[in-house]
């Protein structure tokens, strides 16, 4: 399956297309790159399907400018959802879409630098920076929840400026804390768990994205905003203690 | 009837396992569950319960345990050692296990993954819907010395004695893969030598994933270091970024922008999963049409071939442990004459 639709060619060439993954699934993929444009379609282009409640497919998930869908391959296939999302591609001009309703912004305090975040000197050198001038930088203004992730409510955030477009690691580190604030590829992530990455650690929080004995177990939600207020490593524990699951993170409604 | 399976000693890889938690994936939970789903239904088959029973998988090495009330169990998945208060059983079957007996299941002789199933499902606390460990994720934890499993209500058909002719999935071998999204990225003659390419499963892997070393060059990606990262399927398989594959199992990541060349089909990834280390795997690239009409095919005659595959454990003058069981279909306690409850498990079948 390698059908194109294109909803607006001069402008995107190529997407968004339709792919296949592995017997059950198939990717609406807006955008190859970082793009907030595709990532607000993806967004709406979600909602738009699940709306359409198609026979066969049993969940969908949003990636930074993807939609997923997961599908029963005995009720369907990708062949009559490839038809029947082509359908719904054409509908609208979904590059043109808004940010979903009911954001709101975080204020999570963090830590940069020093042994808890051992590696914002480089990655602040890979992004030509003074680390000073990295951390004035990732705390200035609000990242944008693009899409949740690779570990429960992993929140991947951004677009930050196009000089933070540094590259993986090629080599995994066997295992960051929770609450680590690593970046690669012009995104910051918050770490709900203690994972391995090749993304490299440039701040800590107490926050927890994934709780699962909560009445809401993720409390990001993509669309949402997160403000990194600089703290003390004395702060950071002291927040840790009094906070377990938020680390003195509050959210307020964005309208 | 119900009863409690008390742990007196475990591997650290033992959990307990069902079908997992689907329907996560948007919050990027991925579904978890039995590494080796077919050895869930398998067990499930045997003791004539709901696939969906929750399980003790034993990740190489079992543990010691002990009935409180009369237990029926199947053992089912890689094989390990097994003994009966002391005497030795058969895998892949169904057994008693009478209150106050020691089941000791030992290191696998094939194979990673082995399971405990009882009659009845384990009824431990689910956890969004389910009740697997996810390990990953933090969610439940493997089984600590000690710990007491409560059983839920034994189902009316389960009997101990019953043997099932399993498939061996457990010394490697070819594994179909089919396209994905990213297949595309790597060079037509990288994806031949991939095809071509003698792997064997490394000392690193877990419920995540496992990884591959082969000799020769490294598998790369055009433009493989700055790849949006996308969503990601059980069986992808994963080229970090020096150039190793890692086939992912039910508890990986939902998201990564390493670049995957391609998707193991679901029927083959109890091989990837049962691939002990030092095991030899390859890889044949099959079309989508293909593989969806072997899937659907299979799909069909599932239960069918599983109760098919099903006899009774024949008496077998090399071991006692058969004679136990002949005597037990002779009518000690014939799971027919346990409880009237409704045939359902304790989990989340209804």
């Amino acid at each position: 399956m390698n059908a194109a639709v294109l909803s607006d060619p001069a402008r995107r060439a190529g997407f968004p297309h339709l792919v296949s993954m592995g017997l059950s699934g198939v990717l609406v993929r807006f955008s190859d790159r970082m793009d907030d444009a595709a990532n607000r379609a993806a967004l709406a282009f979600r909602a738009a399907v699940d709306g359409e409640r198609w026979e066969g497919v049993e969940e969908s998930a949003t990636s930074l400018g993807s939609v997923f869908l997961r599908f029963d391959p005995c009720l369907t296939d990708h062949r009559v959802l490839a038809e029947r999302l082509e359908g719904l591609l054409t509908r609208r001009d979904w590059y043109a879409e808004g940010l979903p309703a009911g954001r709101r912004l975080w204020r999570i305090p963090a830590l940069f630098g020093g042994p808890e975040a051992p590696q914002l000197h480089e990655a602040a050198a890979l992004a030509g920076l003074s680390p000073d001038a990295a951390v004035a930088e990732l705390t200035a203004r609000p990242v944008r929840v693009l899409t949740i992730g690779f570990a429960p409510g992993l929140p991947y955030m951004g677009p930050l400026p196009a000089h933070w477009d540094i590259p993986r690691q090629t080599a995994l580190t066997p295992i960051l804390p929770a609450g680590a604030v690593v970046v690669a590829v012009r995104q910051v992530i918050i770490f709900p768990t203690a994972t391995p990455t090749g993304w490299r650690h440039v701040g800590q929080t107490g926050f927890r994205g994934f709780q699962p004995d909560a009445a809401t177990p993720f409390p990001l939600r993509a669309g949402d905003e997160v403000l990194f207020e600089p703290v003390s490593v004395e702060e950071l524990h002291r927040l840790r203690n009094e906070d377990p699951n938020g680390g003195g993170a509050r959210s307020e409604a964005l309208q | 009837m119900s009863g409690t399976l008390i742990v007196r000693n475990a591997g650290p890889g033992v959990s307990v396992q069902d079908t997992g938690r689907p329907g996560w994936l948007a919050q990027g939970l991925s579904r978890g569950g039995a590494a080796d789903l077919l050895a869930l239904a398998e067990g499930a088959a045997l003791l004539r319960q709901p696939p969906d029973c929750a399980a003790l998988e034993m990740a190489g090495i079992g543990g010691t345990f002990e009935a409180e009330g009369d237990l029926i169990i199947a053992l089912t998945g890689a094989p390990m050692r097994a003994t009966l208060g002391g005497a030795p059983i058969v895998w892949n079957a169904s057994h008693a296990l009478r209150a106050g007996q020691r089941l000791v299941i030992g290191a696998a002789e094939a194979g990673v993954y082995g399971y405990l199933h009882v009659a009845g499902g384990l009824a431990t606390p689910l956890h969004m819907k389910s009740r697997a460990a996810h390990l990953t994720a933090g969610i439940g934890a493997p089984v600590a010395v000690g710990e007491r499993l409560p059983v839920g209500p034994t189902l009316k058909g389960a009997r101990p004695g019953l043997l099932l002719d399993a498939a061996d999935r457990f010394r490697g071998g070819t594994v179909r893969i089919v396209p994905s999204a990213q297949t595309g990225l790597f060079a037509p003659e990288d994806r031949e030598r991939f095809a071509a390419t003698g792997f064997v499963r490394d000392t690193r892997g877990n419920r995540q994933g496992v990884r591959l070393v082969h000799d020769g060059a490294p598998f790369a990606a055009t433009g493989q270091l700055n790849i949006l990262s996308e969503i990601i399927v059980p069986g992808d398989i994963q080229m970090t970024g020096d150039g190793t594959p890692y086939v992912l199992l039910p508890e990986c990541q939902t998201m990564g922008g390493y670049p995957r060349i391609g998707t193991v089909v679901p029927d083959d990834l109890p091989i990837v999963a049962q691939a002990a280390p030092g095991t030899r795997l390859q890889f044949r690239f099959v079309g989508l049409d293909e593989a969806l009409a072997d899937y659907r095919q299979r799909r069909k005659g599932e239960a069918a071939r599983l109760a098919a595959a099903i006899r009774p454990l024949v008496r077998d003058p090399a071991g006692m442990a058969d004679l136990l069981s002949h005597q037990l279909i002779g009518g000690v306690t014939a799971g027919n004459d346990l409880d009237e409850e409704e045939k359902t498990c304790p989990a989340r079948w209804i």
